[in-house]
């Protein structure tokens, strides 16, 4: 791969709800294996973005690129679905803030791990199930509760679960929109630890959507802060905390206790 | 009857469904929507069946109608006295001298043969309805060949209960490209449909579907590497003809636990026995 190209170049994304402002005019470099946090309040147009990253949303104007494991470049916005599909299959994953959305409920914790495996061709029983044990494993699951089903897990063990799905097939870039989001404090400091030791190993590239500057603190590189549809402040994670620029960079990590 | 056009169904509707069927032919396994028509039987009967055989009949055509594998239950009984009144052809049990054979839930024993066409009814023609419920979704997953889910679900049989529990309605692939419902048959025979030298055609009137497998189509059914597909087996040969290797029904003969086990299909039976 090209090594002075970015995983993901955004420019000039904008996405308008008919006259509202969803963001406006935003752009950003993701480099493989950084992690960059989107912060900023409830409104600030954080998940508006991450759609418009991921293909989801289409955005009103701007480009993003993304650079595939072949070195070739495609414009998500523009993608053609199929292709689109193929890529959120193998290059991408996403990590939803509720694991109930990520998750097969109705199948066992081996089924949810190994279905993007069958969904890449495998179709050797034994090893899908080898496999998603060793990731229940990874994600500190008990790999005894490899046929039982999500809904018997606590939303903390859901959570990680969801996590093994998507990483299982090794996703070059991984979305997560507020993965400790309604999760006890100190069920989410052992999730926070895992990402990040997962993220490390893997070298994977993330963009974490997130309302908690502890959570980018301890997993973001880079931060973007956003408000009121438009990026006002973004760099180093430690540089944007411990020494914000805007007014509301400022104010945003003064409200916290212990950023 | 003579105020009923021939197969009851009006010449237009006919050239419809014809139309969807010559579609379906057209790619295997493909599931063609029709505008499915009410038809004098409720729904889950064979209304998707009924229609079918309607458009595709003619004159000459010599009829078999099952319900199980039996000639002579209501659904078949039913089904074939109504295509006696609407179309005046002649009817058979013999599977041999059938030109059109409609069915619910068994191919017959007796080997089909180059010429001859299967009518299935189908009750649910989706194979991926069990893992996703929009039909937008189903539609794009089968454009895309997006088929790992169908997987999901022997994964989850096999977690269960060591093997693959599905026992009807059994997926396959077909022509290597579209996954399709073989419709309620057991996976015994499941094997029957792969290269059959007759054409099967398969209604979902509810659903307003119509799907078909050309003759001498590759069928597979699916499965995992170390979890062959496998058909069912008895231990036991027919109590009345002593055939082995068929699909048999399990009868209560008293209330003393006492039961047998006769072929489903009752025509195979009966010549057996009559040779």
């Amino acid at each position: 791969m090209d090594a002075d190209r970015p995983l993901l170049r955004a420019r000039g994304v904008t996405r308008y709800y008919g006259a509202r402002i969803g963001c406006r005019d935003v752009g950003l470099d993701l480099w493989p294996g950084e992690v960059l946090g989107i912060v900023g309040e409830s409104g600030s147009g954080k998940t508006t973005l991450l759609g418009c990253l991921c293909g989801r949303l289409a955005p009103s104007g701007g480009t993003v690129e993304f650079t595939q494991r072949d070195g070739i470049v495609v414009d998500i916005p523009t993608l053609p679905e199929p292709a689109l599909r193929k890529l959120a299959r193998t290059d991408w994953g996403v990590v939803h803030q509720n694991p109930r959305d990520g998750l097969r409920l109705g199948v066992s914790a081996g089924a949810n791990v190994g279905e993007r495996l069958m969904a890449l061709g495998a179709r050797h029983y034994g090893r899908i199930r080898q496999t998603a044990a060793d990731w229940l494993g990874r994600v500190e699951i008990d790999r005894g509760r490899i046929d039982d089903w999500p809904e018997t897990f606590s939303s903390g063990m859901q959570q990680r679960l969801q996590i093994a799905r998507t990483l299982v097939t090794e996703p070059r870039l991984v979305f997560m929109d507020e993965p400790t989001g309604g999760l006890d404090v100190s069920v989410q400091a052992r999730l926070l630890d895992l990402l990040r030791r997962l993220v490390t190993d893997l070298g994977l590239a993330a963009v974490i959507v997130t309302h908690d500057l502890a959570v980018t603190r301890l997993l973001a590189h880079r931060l973007l802060v956003m408000r009121g549809g438009e990026a006002v402040e973004w760099g180093l994670t430690d540089q944007v905390l411990d020494d914000p620029q805007h007014p509301y960079t400022q104010l945003l990590v003064s409200s916290v206790l212990h950023p | 009857m003579s105020h009923y056009n021939f197969a009851f169904l009006d010449e237009q509707t006919k050239r419809m469904i014809r139309r969807a069927i010559l579609k379906a032919v057209a790619i295997p396994g493909y599931q063609v929507p029709f505008g499915s028509r009410e038809m004098p039987l409720s729904y889950g009967w064979g209304t998707g069946g009924v229609q079918v055989t309607a458009s595709v009949i003619g004159p000459d055509d010599v009829l078999k109608v099952i319900d199980q594998g039996a000639d002579d239950t209501t659904n078949a009984v039913s089904i074939r006295r109504f295509f006696e009144r609407t179309t005046r052809v002649r009817t058979t049990t013999r599977t041999d001298t059938a030109t059109l054979i409609q069915t619910r839930h068994r191919i017959p024993e007796t080997p089909l043969a180059e010429g001859q066409i299967v009518v299935f009814q189908v009750p649910i023609p989706e194979p991926l309805r069990w893992l996703e419920p929009r039909e937008t979704e189903t539609r794009k997953m089968h454009a895309l060949e997006e088929y790992g889910v169908m997987h999901v679900r022997l994964y989850e049989d096999i977690t269960r209960h060591g093997h693959v529990e599905t026992a009807y309605d059994y997926p396959v692939l077909v022509n290597g490209r579209y996954i399709m419902r073989p419709s309620p048959i057991p996976k015994f025979d499941n094997p029957k449909l792969d290269r059959s030298p007759a054409l099967l055609l398969f209604g979902a009137g509810r659903e307003k579907r119509i799907y078909a497998v050309p003759p001498f189509t590759a069928v597979r059914s699916l499965d995992f590497e170390d979890h062959p597909f496998a058909i069912e087996r008895w231990d036991q040969t027919c109590a009345l003809c002593g055939a082995a290797d068929v699909f048999m029904d399990e009868i209560v003969v008293d209330d003393k636990g006492g039961r047998m086990f006769v072929c489903s299909d009752t025509d195979f039976c009966e010549r057996r026995r009559g040779r």
